[in-house]
């Protein structure tokens, strides 16, 4: 009985995302019919004029992602061993503590103090960046529409830290239930201490961590209301990072209170596609996961 | 490797615990950052306890006043959420984890699907149940902002139960079952509370994600100045009044929008700090 | 020990419960009746001061949430608030997915365009053209001859244009571009007007504030906010030269002006962008309430109604302060003849 009841929990699930698509696929079906190549291959949006070009919004919430992976992984997972491996114990349930405050940040306060205070803040950094690196690597040069302090690269950031949390307090639960005995024993064979995590921890821990840093790239890939404040909400695709742009969700929740028509439905649409993108990234995720396993 | 360990060893040691201790003040640099800027402006909306008890002046250009609004709707709303999100969280991972043959097709693909889940974004969640509940009811209300957070929160719940479950040692269910104990009291009694503190880190961060969210009440829940416990009409919630209040054109309200944010960041604060607490012993050998 | 702890816990969470309660029940007295709207954020600073003025005249509760003018037509259309507030009226084709519609003016308001100079404090001067140029992206500098021609007198310094518009649908665009469409042919082809454009330079802010906070953020930003916004930020405000070439501050006299000289169809569906007359400030736009003809429940229906009744009237003394113009007479009396046809069950509900 009691397993019927998890059996059944579990198939719910299942359930409710079925009727979600259902209903999302339905109701988007018309400009899908109409528009399907344009969605995913234009790079125009007008809806004024019956143009729903997707490309953009797809660019921008890969590479707002990436720059937030890129940013976020490496200071979640050292946190994560910080707090683990190296930290004093007496200041372990302090640090842990700490770092999953940044998690009870709600996201609209993020997206409001990214707005008012990191945007000003990293707009010199930027203009740095494209004077300087940016004359060699285009990605980090001036955008063709001018700096403007909102953009891919502040939603990047913004995204990062509201992801640190995810990947360090998942990292920190998988390091934490690795048993101590193999660790020890490479310290009784002479490692020091980084060698014995590199050794008895870090292996182990590698499937867990790849599940963190989905689970963080999940967050990421779905932030609406942080990222719709400080990514300047334009559809253009840039060879600048340092552009303003546009995510999925950002012209989503930008557009639907006014959407009617197809307008509404090509933004619905753009929701299917953006579950199909999170549908491929959790496909790599596993195949990678299965490899190292193996 | 057996022998004296070399001055390069050492401090290649020393190097990755400066640079891991360092990650740790990059990530907590923003946090002090952002508590510094939302005190700052909130508690000057913090004058008395007032602030906590009353909902917002009828006029917004008002000083004074509170937020007990918003405070109230996300204790309901969030309350209700996680009524709904974490039983079905913990009994799906539950039956992953423990009743799922390995290897089991239905298992990866519920799996796989929670993680999808995760990454949809929030405001899906609030257009679906906009269309599904508020559109065929002709009325935004309490509950269908739970329904939508609840979406949001069970997988979350769902995923890392799972993964603390995994991690609990065969050992202590093995033990259970020479006893001559069922599966599910095994499950109940055995794995259950020895994962607890990870579960409810998970639940816990599950919660604050849920409480913080913006976009799914912004159609479901909808947001009222006035305070109200009806679940079957617009309610406001903290994140809400933040939202909305912060970008008025009137400093007092925009004030009480930050004391709103700081209300909500100590309260998520507390319940992390008390589950912990409340689990004693346990969680600190865990942690 | 974690029983004992188990039950603080839980006496914690008891007394929460019991003070919550208890603070729930220190409101005064119970309401007639509750109204739900949504919509224009240009007009929430007068709408919230009326829903706070009229519980205390009429003990009705007006909850209006400042969800953009998009929002307040899609939500009266699906049905789920009680009036919808919008600075756009309804489209023919939004009109037909909500039949019985009536827009009911309530207040006149400007949009201004605002800047940052830290060399020219107050005082710019723009023509319809720099106008134009600076939202299109032709102008790319401030001492451009364009926006200098009207200003002798003023170094302009040698900054680049940043333009800042709304990101969300709004009706504080819908104004704006529906000035520009009128003064500019290349804007009228290239953009257009509307509650959502597609933009042809500068970055995208969320709300009213958005744009502001963005403006006063960036050196040399340009952009267009409801004129409460602009004071709050300590922007500055240019004057905008009119359609018989008077560059006029936005002060309440002129959006007076220009609210005079509006042509009003039987709809009360209209637009004063680029409005005629020396006094006239070119900028500015009417916002109106949203309601049904036909209502669908009597206790609501009445509480709208009076509640109508008394935003055209006693409500318009409150609009001046927060630097919105009142409804014209000629206006009022339209307003009316609609509040009165307002019916349930096909009786009228106004009885006056």
């Amino acid at each position: 009985m009691f397993r019927a009841a998890a059996a059944s929990a579990a198939a719910a699930l299942l359930v409710v995302l079925a009727l979600m698509l259902f209903k999302i696929g339905q109701a988007s079906a018309p400009v899908w019919s109409k528009h399907a190549g344009e969605l995913l291959t234009g790079t125009r949006w007008a809806p004024s004029k019956e143009i729903f070009g997707g490309l953009p919004f797809v660019f921008g919430t890969l590479v707002t992602s990436a720059i937030a992976l890129v940013l976020a992984v490496p200071v979640g997972v050292a946190t994560a061993l910080y707090v683990s491996e190296f930290a004093p114990r007496r200041l372990r349930g302090t640090i842990a503590s700490l770092t999953d405050l940044l998690a009870a940040v709600p996201s609209v306060i993020y997206g409001l103090w990214g707005f008012y205070v990191l945007v000003p803040t990293l707009r010199p950094f930027q203009a740095w960046l494209a004077r300087t690196v940016g004359r060699v690597i285009p990605i980090f040069g001036t955008p063709e529409s001018g700096l403007h302090g909102v953009g891919l690269f502040s939603a990047g950031v913004v995204l990062a830290i509201m992801i640190i949390p995810t990947i360090s307090a998942v990292s920190r639960e998988v390091f934490l239930t690795i048993p101590r005995e193999q660790r020890h024993a490479a310290l009784a064979l002479g490692a020091t201490r980084w060698e014995s995590i590199k050794i008895a921890v870090l292996p182990a821990a590698r499937p867990g961590i790849i599940g963190a840093v989905i689970l963080g790239l999940g967050r990421a890939l779905g932030e609406t209301i942080a990222v719709t404040i400080v990514i300047g909400n334009v559809p253009v695709i840039s060879k600048s990072i340092l552009s303003y742009g546009a995510t999925m969700p950002s012209i989503i929740a930008g557009n639907f209170p006014e959407a009617s028509g197809s307008h509404a439905q090509a933004l619905l649409a753009i929701a299917l596609m953006l579950f199909a993108l999170t549908l491929l990234v959790n496909i790599l995720a596993r195949v990678l996961v299965r490899r190292r396993v193996a | 490797m057996i022998g004296t360990i070399s001055a390069r060893r050492h401090r290649k040691d020393r190097l990755i615990t400066r640079l891991s201790a360092f990650a740790v003040a990059l990530a907590l640099i923003p946090l002090g950052w952002i508590l510094y800027d939302v005190a700052k402006i909130g508690l000057k909306a913090i004058r008395s306890v007032d602030f906590f008890t009353q909902g917002p002046p009828g006029d917004p250009s008002a000083l004074g006043g509170g937020i007990w609004n918003g405070i109230l709707g996300t204790l309901i709303i969030v309350g209700l959420a996680a009524a709904i999100a974490v039983p079905l969280g913990v009994m799906s991972a539950v039956y992953l984890a423990e009743f799922a043959k390995p290897g089991s097709r239905l298992a990866s693909v519920i799996r796989f699907f929670a993680d999808v889940m995760s990454g949809i974004p929030s405001i899906v969640y609030g257009i679906f149940v906009y269309t599904l509940i508020v559109a065929a009811t002709h009325s935004f209300s309490a509950w269908s902002g739970s329904v939508a957070i609840a979406l949001i929160v069970w997988p979350v719940v769902m995923r890392t139960t799972e993964e603390v479950l995994k991690l609990v040692p065969e050992e202590l269910r093995q033990a259970s079952y020479a006893l001559g104990a069922p599966k599910w009291r095994t499950v109940v009694q055995v794995v259950l509370p020895a994962a607890g503190a990870g579960i409810l880190t998970g639940a816990l961060l599950g919660l604050a994600r849920g409480a913080g969210e913006t976009a799914p009440l912004l159609f479901t829940a909808f947001g009222n100045q006035f305070v109200s416990s009806a679940l079957g009409k617009p309610m406001s919630a903290l994140p809400l009044e933040i939202y909305r209040g912060a970008r008025t054109a009137f400093d007092p309200a925009i004030q009480r929008a930050w004391g709103a944010a700081l209300t909500l960041i100590v309260m998520v604060l507390v319940l992390s700090v008390g589950a912990r607490w409340l689990l004693g012993r346990r969680a600190r050998a865990l942690s | 020990m974690r029983r004992k702890k188990l039950a603080v816990a839980m006496a914690a969470v008891s007394l929460l419960a019991v003070v919550a309660a208890a603070c729930g029940k220190t409101k005064t007295t119970t309401p007639t009746a509750a109204l739900t709207g949504a919509g224009a954020t240009f007009p929430a600073p007068v709408y919230q001061k009326w829903a706070d003025d009229y519980l205390k005249a009429k003990n009705v509760k007006i909850n209006y949430q400042a969800i953009g003018s998009g929002g307040g037509i899609t939500q009266i259309t699906n049905k789920t608030v009680d009036f919808g507030a919008s600075d756009a009226p309804m489209k023919d084709s939004e009109l037909t997915k909500a039949p019985g519609i009536l827009h009911i003016p309530t207040v006149f308001g400007a949009v201004v365009v605002t800047y940052n100079l830290t060399d020219v404090q107050s005082g710019l001067k723009l023509t319809q053209d720099a106008v134009a140029g600076l939202f299109l992206g032709t102008i790319k500098k401030w001492n451009d001859a364009a926006i200098a021609s009207a200003n002798p007198g003023v170094t302009l310094p040698d900054t680049a244009v940043s333009v800042a518009h709304r990101s969300d649908s709004s009706g504080t665009t819908n104004i704006f571009t529906s000035y520009l469409s009128a003064v500019s042919a290349e804007w009228k082809t290239k953009v257009g007007s509307g509650k959502d454009v597609e933009w042809k330079t500068g970055a995208g802010a969320s709300g009213n504030d958005g744009v502001s906070g963005l403006v006063k953020q960036t050196p040399g930003g340009v952009g267009y906010v409801e004129v409460a916004f602009a004071k709050k930020n300590n922007l500055p405000v240019a004057s905008i030269r009119n359609s018989t070439g008077a560059f006029i501050e936005p002060t309440l006299e002129a959006v007076t002006a220009a609210a005079n000289t509006a042509t009003v169809p039987d709809d009360l569906r209209f637009s004063v962008a680029n409005a005629p007359g020396a006094a006239a400030y070119p900028i500015s736009g009417a916002t109106w309430l949203l309601v049904y003809k036909e209502q669908m429940d009597q206790a609501k229906g009445q509480a709208l109604v009076n509640f109508l009744w008394w935003a055209i009237h006693d409500g318009q003394s409150s609009a001046p302060a927060l630097f919105y113009a009142t409804l014209p007479s000629s206006l009022v009396t339209k307003a009316e003849e609609k509040i009165k046809s307002i019916t349930y069950n096909g009786t009228a509900l106004y009885t006056g």
